[in-house]
């Protein structure tokens, strides 16, 4: 992982005492602007699309807790997204359970997925850690197709809202859109908190420099592993509450394409920033939507948009946007 | 039973035929390069076209209806575009990425799958078309006294074997192996003695995706062409790949060979499992052998 190291030791460069402050500045607008827009979204756009986009989003930033701070690149996080969609889907269709558990049951399960993938594949590094990431996705995807309860090609559909606390409609357009917005800022803020925690100090150590960080008596594997877990949990956080708003749980959030998704969204805005896979999600899934009437060219956009991405901007919007003013992204 | 595992093998091992040649080619172009190319599978699926195109479209393109490239001519020329369009891939795009970290180059490829798999299914359906160009000679079955098996299966699996002693004949025992061998283990050595490197790459970059789109010709007229068909074998070829390691060109060869039979064996004592088990074996060599069966521990 050197040359990424350097990469991003250049991002999360010594900054001056100055510097350091107008980065705090520059965040906190960031902040302010953030937590306004999502308060005030659904009065300009359609409340299913912005939940969409912080279903994404927060599916980027879990992802990002990986790539951009522990400097592992799995390709298989849709395996995450899929099974807690799936298991949401069905603890609340078909056991009753009222919809915030539901959500957190998939979650819970995706977290335990994610210790037994996360435990095998840091047996390898590099390279071999996306590839073998991606073969045991592909085991889960295979599980969503062929167990009984998921509805093979169909996938889960017609699963309930339901009332939240047993109170509040979640029919309600508003109501389920709020619900949302407090998942992703709660799930936001707690990656932001783990970045910025030692433990998160001691991952961002690990991606500039494994062997450093092992000969300094830190478990290495172990922050691995936990970061692994972590960014699996919340990623399911962010699946089943997608099922919850779609109402269906399907194969596509299960494929491999969806993990080659959240990559991009991720590479786009910025890998170990803090907004920028948010910034990568908004634009992804405005794409999507913008370009639907085109069918499957979606497909060829994307892949230039990875193409040009990975050729032209590493650092992602975010990070160019921070390096050019010379901000701190982190 | 012995009867029918033998049969099941047998059709195993035809696809085994793929993942040895997939995951020889992504073992020569990551030997040299250190780039893991996610596209073999997209190119693969692109030889597969390209071999349907020349023989079913292309006449019609240029107004000669009854104008047909023949299979022997598709095994020669397909090949050659598809290790064109990969030198051409290498040249503009890949070589920048060297400096960096390898992933990088996967995801510049895995991009490249989807603009590939996207153009693809604008161009033609994604359920998949059969290939009628199969040649009058491989038509028919022959009996292996256990089966009667496609004469034309049998073709592929010697073919593909031949190919891949081939490949190993010329990387372990000529001075053109030598070299690539040598600029595998130090590529600014070489270079020191007057070779040309970056010449090098490109060719090997070449020759590693010309093996998939000859694997791609070889496979359509077995399987339907479709859009998808380099999607998921990709997958089963890093599960190989993973397995194997990728050190060694026989050790990729082998285990392709050996993880199709174990698939079709598989189907007789459990079918559901078929599509998984290659996986599952992955994880059992990652808990024993991390570094793969032939592989070194990096």
């Amino acid at each position: 992982m050197n040359q990424t190291a350097n990469e991003m030791g250049e991002m999360g460069e010594r900054v001056s005492m100055e510097t350091g402050k107008r980065s705090q500045i520059a965040q906190g607008i960031l902040w302010a602007i953030l937590i306004v827009s999502v308060l005030i979204a659904p009065m300009f756009l359609y409340p299913i699309f912005v939940m969409q986009l912080l279903c994404f989003a927060l599916f980027a930033l879990a992802f990002n807790l990986l790539i951009g701070f522990t400097g592992l690149l799995s390709f298989g996080h849709a395996a995450f997204f899929g099974s807690a969609a799936y298991i949401a889907g069905h603890v609340i269709k078909m056991w009753g359970f009222p919809p915030l558990l539901g959500i957190l049951a998939g979650a819970l399960v995706s977290g335990a997925l994610g210790l037994v993938i996360g435990s095998l594949a840091i047996r390898r590094q590099g390279i071999y850690f996306a590839m073998i990431t991606l073969a045991l996705a592909q085991i889960v995807f295979f599980l969503a197709l062929q167990l009984p309860f998921t509805g093979g090609e169909n996938g889960l559909q017609g699963i309930p809202r339901g009332y939240l606390f047993g109170l509040i409609d979640l029919n309600q357009p508003l109501a389920m859109y709020y619900f949302v917005a407090a998942i992703f800022i709660a799930g936001f803020l707690m990656i932001f908190r783990v970045i910025h925690s030692p433990f998160g100090q001691v991952l961002q150590a690990i991606r500039e420099n494994e062997p450093r960080a092992l000969s300094l008596g830190y478990n290495v594997n172990r922050f691995k592993l936990i970061a692994f877990v972590i960014s699996a949990t919340l990623a399911g956080l962010a699946g089943a509450t997608k099922a919850v708003v779609f109402q269906f749980a399907s194969l596509t959030d299960a494929h491999w394409q969806m993990s080659g998704e959240v990559i991009l969204m991720t590479l786009l805005g910025g890998m170990g920033t803090i907004f920028g896979p948010i910034v990568g999600a908004v634009v992804i899934v405005t794409l999507q939507h913008e370009l639907s009437s085109i069918g499957s060219w979606v497909q060829v956009v994307i892949g230039a948009t990875f193409v040009v991405a990975v050729l032209l901007f590493r650092r992602g919007i975010i990070g160019e946007l921070a390096r050019a003013l010379k901000l701190s992204s982190v | 039973m012995l009867k029918l595992i033998l049969a099941q093998g047998m059709l195993g091992l035809n696809n085994g035929v793929f993942y040895a040649m997939l995951s020889l080619g992504l073992a020569v172009i990551f030997g040299l390069l250190n780039v893991v190319n996610f596209a073999h599978g997209a190119l693969y699926m692109s030889g597969a076209f390209l071999a349907l195109i020349l023989y079913s479209y292309l006449g019609v393109w240029i107004g000669l209806d009854d104008f047909h490239v023949n299979f022997w001519f598709a095994l020669i020329l397909v090949p050659s575009m598809v290790g064109g369009l990969g030198m051409i891939i290498e040249r503009t795009l890949l070589k920048w990425l060297y400096r960096f970290d390898p992933i990088y180059s996967l995801l510049l490829t895995f991009g490249i799958t989807l603009i590939l798999q996207g153009l693809f299914i604008n161009f033609f359906s994604a359920s998949g078309t059969p290939y009628p160009g199969q040649p009058e000679s491989l038509k028919g079955v022959v009996n292996l006294g256990f089966m009667v098996f496609p004469k034309y299966r049998l073709f592929a699996i010697v073919f593909s074997i031949a190919v891949c002693l081939a490949v190993w004949f010329v990387i372990e025992r000529t001075r053109i192996g030598a070299l690539l061998r040598a600029g595998t283990e130090n590529p600014d050595l070489v270079k020191a003695f007057g070779i040309n490197v970056p010449l090098m790459v490109t060719l090997t970059f070449g020759f590693g995706t010309a093996l998939a789109g000859l694997a791609g010709v070889l496979a359509a007229p077995i399987y339907s062409v479709s859009p998808l068909m380099g999607a998921d074998l990709i997958i089963i070829i890093f599960a190989v790949v993973v397995i194997g390691g990728m050190g060694s060109i026989m050790g990729s060869v082998v285990s392709g060979f050996a993880l199709g039979l174990i698939e079709g064996v598989t189907k007789v004592f459990y079918a559901p499992a078929a599509n998984t088990v290659i996986f599952f074996l992955m994880v059992v060599v990652l808990l024993v052998r991390p570094a793969g069966l032939f592989g070194r521990q990096t």
